[in-house]
């Protein structure tokens, strides 16, 4: 067992390359890593295909990369925030998928749980189902959804220990628990790293087995909406 | 017509009065936020959030604001007693199992059979769907707030929504800057009229049929 997982931000930048798939928690940029992010965009990475809820704001969180042209595909529910990224995909210099948020979060979470899909009743008979699979189970009809892992997940939690067992703050959890899972590599950013045995085991919501490496954040370094 | 303070703080406060003790409620972005202004103290509900959150409170004082807790528009807000905290997933398995009562959101077009176009505008503004497939599909009652035409004057409530539809007949009742309509399955039934309008004001600016009620009210 490693129990050792704590790395400094240069370290955990070493595992990033161009053309990676990397999936992102947040939403609306509140629980985005922003130090990972920060990160990401000094080294210079491009050509990144980017998979979580949302594309933030122009500088608000993961809307950085976009807005800076680093991913050439975008898998999300919504980009209404970033207008950078709509612009992007109307110069088509930036592909868009569309998942609805729950069969986002679903598709994500099937793919950290080990799973190939899941069946969806969520959009049938609307435009929005038409190229996708359709099953008939027990008498109902559901779309078949497939699984999304990612090369490498981005994860913001409040606390790890160096095990990398993750505790996350209130909204700021949202689609991060998924997205620990759901990466053949997780990094997680944290705002506070504590020893082995200092969580209560009752209070973990990610294990650390999903987690491959901890950092300290350094915090946000942006001006909220509401600021 | 238009959407002076008055008329969305008026539509907010008839929405209001769908929603009761005990239920939990969705609102959606804009006019819907509104609504959770008027509810009487003696309506406690659970309001909940796409981003994780079942009982929200209201916003916080200027100086209280916290950044990790936010609404699924990314407002401060705060939570009441009884709230829970949860990932994405588990919020969207509460609308998918059809624990919401009420939805309460806004809408580009609306369909005579209570059809919802909410998300995209083809080669104009795609901004994506988010959660509204989820909440106008599964929540028990769809309620659609909006200015009753388009900027260029034109019905938004129609025959047939030309826009992309977000849901097939998950509409259940329309409130808008004129009139309040409820979906039933035999069309729009109109219950009542803001003031001053008529019932020919009504007509002339909707896209489809509908019945007047034989208890017309004004609201």
């Amino acid at each position: 067992m490693k129990l050792m997982k704590v790395f400094t931000l240069d370290e955990a930048l070493t595992n990033i390359k161009d053309g990676m798939t990397i999936m992102y928690g947040g939403f609306g940029g509140v629980g985005n890593p922003p130090t990972l992010i920060n990160g990401i965009l000094t080294k210079g990475s491009k050509e990144l295909t980017l998979i979580g809820n949302d594309a933030g704001f122009p500088n608000i969180g993961i809307g950085k990369l976009i807005s800076q042209g680093r991913a050439k595909r975008l898998i999300a529910s919504h980009i209404g925030s970033n207008p950078v990224a709509g612009k992007l995909m109307s110069d088509g210099k930036l592909d868009v998928e569309f998942s609805p948020q729950g069969t986002l979060v679903e598709r994500i979470r099937s793919g950290g749980m080990g799973l190939g899909g899941v069946l969806i009743d969520i959009g049938m008979n609307t435009s929005f189902s038409e190229n996708k699979k359709v099953v008939e189970l027990d008498g109902r009809q559901y779309l078949i959804e497939s699984a999304l892992t990612a090369d490498i997940s981005i994860v913001f939690a409040k606390k790890a220990d160096t095990y990398g067992n993750l505790i996350y703050d209130k909204s700021a959890r949202n689609t991060n628990p998924l997205i620990a899972m759901a990466g053949d590599l997780t990094i997680a950013e944290v705002e506070e790293i504590v020893p082995v045995g200092k969580l209560e085991p009752e209070e973990i919501i990610t294990p650390g087995a999903f987690v491959d490496i901890v950092i300290q954040t350094e915090g946000v370094d942006w001006k909220w909406v509401w600021e | 017509m238009g959407m002076g303070v008055g008329v969305r703080e008026r539509i907010a406060m008839r929405a209001a009065e769908e929603i009761k003790d005990g239920m939990i409620v969705n609102l959606g972005i804009g006019i819907p936020t509104l609504v959770a202004n008027y509810l009487p103290t003696s309506v406690n509900v659970m309001f909940h959030a796409e981003n994780g959150i079942l009982g929200t409170g209201p916003s916080p004082s200027k100086g209280n604001e916290d950044a990790n807790l936010c609404n699924a528009g990314g407002f401060p807000i705060t939570v009441v007693p009884g709230a829970s905290y949860f990932d994405s997933a588990t919020a969207f398995g509460i609308i998918r199992k059809g624990l919401v009562d009420v939805t309460i959101l806004g809408a580009l077009e609306v369909s005579e059979k209570g059809d919802l176009a909410n998300w995209i505008v083809p080669g104009k503004k795609v901004p994506g769907m988010g959660g509204a497939i989820e909440l106008a599909q599964k929540s028990k009652k769809v309620i659609v707030l909006m200015n009753h035409v388009n900027k260029n004057g034109s019905p938004k409530i129609l025959q047939t929504c030309s826009l992309p539809l977000t849901a097939q007949s998950c509409v259940n009742l329309i409130i808008t800057d004129l009139a309040v309509f409820k979906v039933t399955k035999d069309g729009l039934l109109l219950l009542e009229i803001m003031k001053p309008y008529t019932v020919a004001d009504v007509y002339k600016h909707t896209g489809c049929d509908f019945t007047v009620n034989s208890n017309l009210k004004n609201m």
